[in-house]
């Protein structure tokens, strides 16, 4: 439950960030799907952690040591919403300025999707196949895979 | 029946609602937010919202698993043919100018059919998926 | 704007480490998954944080505005959501049957089970 609320919110906080479709694909995802997922696999299997083994002393300390380098890391990047930082400098501008012209679709979102980076929206459509045809070759039918584990 | 009945009630009500907000979504991508993912994921939501009140079997009978597992490869099909026929129309592979008289128009409608490709196969991939973990029990 | 114009990288940090910590201190796979899902979602900020500019409107064309948010991270990340959906919908399957097989979602006693045969 605290999982959908999570999405929900980052959700809003796309919202905030000028992504309209972002956020509009992550309230649908996060606080509807991925929530319903979990719960079944939950409900498949055990409901309870065990009690963890290890103490939890070295696992922070590293996420801590992590987490303090990447903080020096930022200290050279560009300030939040500066438009002058690196990343609005190269391809974005030629999208902003020409799309309307080339593609004829006020949503630069969607002629960007399609048109511009459509190899790789392909790539992405065959991974999400993929994925379902993965989901389907483990889990599907109960009888069969149980006849293929007496097997082996 | 008794249980969950103001629930099921406004599903009812919701449901069509949503399915016509997610069609919108799917054909108003170009012009307001949205496309054939988000249109997806929301076409699969209310779905999943249908299974969830009315059990598995009624929804199984509305959109049987075979035929959502036809869909899915269709819209990837139907992505990868797009890409095939500018090609055979001269062009360069999912180059969507040469489609139609003018560039502009032939994008928009190369636009329109891979985002439709995009949106079946989203919706029946999530579908499938949430039937697969739901339809097996312990 | 100095050092606190930063934020939203701390921001992104914090919820990175956060599914880091998830990730490898819970032996229970389900707990793993979890950790990974909001580790991704920190990725999704950090990019779609790094796409908006001062002042700058969401990225469709509208009269009177000429400047936008830079719509290449939308892009990304929309994409990478949904696939990100499916792949943990793959990775959740992985769990369902590991606990068909071995009767536990605990890293430690999947290993003792395997080194027992």
């Amino acid at each position: 439950m605290l999982f959908g609320i999570y999405s929900l919110l980052s959700a809003g906080i796309f919202l905030v960030l000028d992504a309209l479709d972002v956020a509009f694909i992550e309230a649908a995802v996060g606080a509807g799907i991925s929530t319903v997922l979990m719960l079944s696999t939950l409900a498949l299997t055990e409901r309870k952690e065990k009690e963890p083994r290890h103490k939890a002393v070295l696992p922070l300390l590293v996420v801590l040591v992590t987490g303090a380098a990447l903080v020096y890391g930022t200290l050279d990047m560009p300030d939040f919403g500066d438009p002058k930082a690196p990343v609005h400098q190269h391809v974005a501008p030629r999208y902003i300025q020409q799309s309307p012209a080339e593609i004829g679709v006020p949503n630069m979102v969607t002629s960007v999707l399609a048109s511009y980076r459509g190899y790789d929206t392909l790539g992405e459509v065959t991974v999400i196949f993929t994925a379902g045809v993965g989901v389907l070759a483990l889990i599907a039918d109960r009888r069969r895979t149980r006849r293929r584990r007496r097997r082996g | 029946m008794g249980k969950h009945l103001v629930l099921r009630l406004v599903a009812k009500i919701f449901i069509p609602l949503i399915l016509l907000f997610a069609l919108y979504v799917q054909f108003h991508g170009d012009y307001g937010p949205g496309g054939g993912f988000q249109a997806g994921v929301i076409f699969a939501a209310a779905f999943i919202l249908y299974a969830l009140l009315f059990g598995l079997d009624h929804a199984r009978t509305v959109m049987p698993p075979a035929l959502l597992q036809t869909v899915a490869a269709l819209g990837v099909l139907l992505y990868g043919g797009v890409g095939v026929a500018s090609m055979l129309l001269g062009g360069n592979y999912l180059d969507y100018s040469v489609l139609a008289e003018d560039p502009v128009h032939g994008q928009h409608l190369g636009i329109l059919l891979i985002e439709l490709g995009v949106g079946l196969t989203v919706a029946s991939v999530m579908m499938v998926i949430f039937f697969t973990f739901t339809g097996r029990r312990g | 704007m100095g050092i606190l114009g930063h934020y939203n990288y701390w921001i992104v940090i914090f919820l990175m480490m956060v599914g880091f910590y998830i990730v490898i201190s819970h032996g229970n796979l389900v707990k793993k998954i979890v950790g990974l899902n909001i580790f991704q979602a920190s990725v999704f900020i950090l990019y779609i944080s790094m796409g908006k500019i001062h002042g700058g409107t969401a990225p469709i064309v509208a009269e009177g505005v000429s400047r936008y948010s830079n719509p290449l991270p939308h892009v990304l990340i929309l994409t990478a959501i949904v696939v990100g959906v499916a792949t943990t919908a793959l990775g959740l399957a992985l769990v369902v049957r590991i606990n068909e097989a071995y009767g536990t979602v605990e890293e430690d006693e999947i290993h003792a089970k395997d080194s027992s045969l």
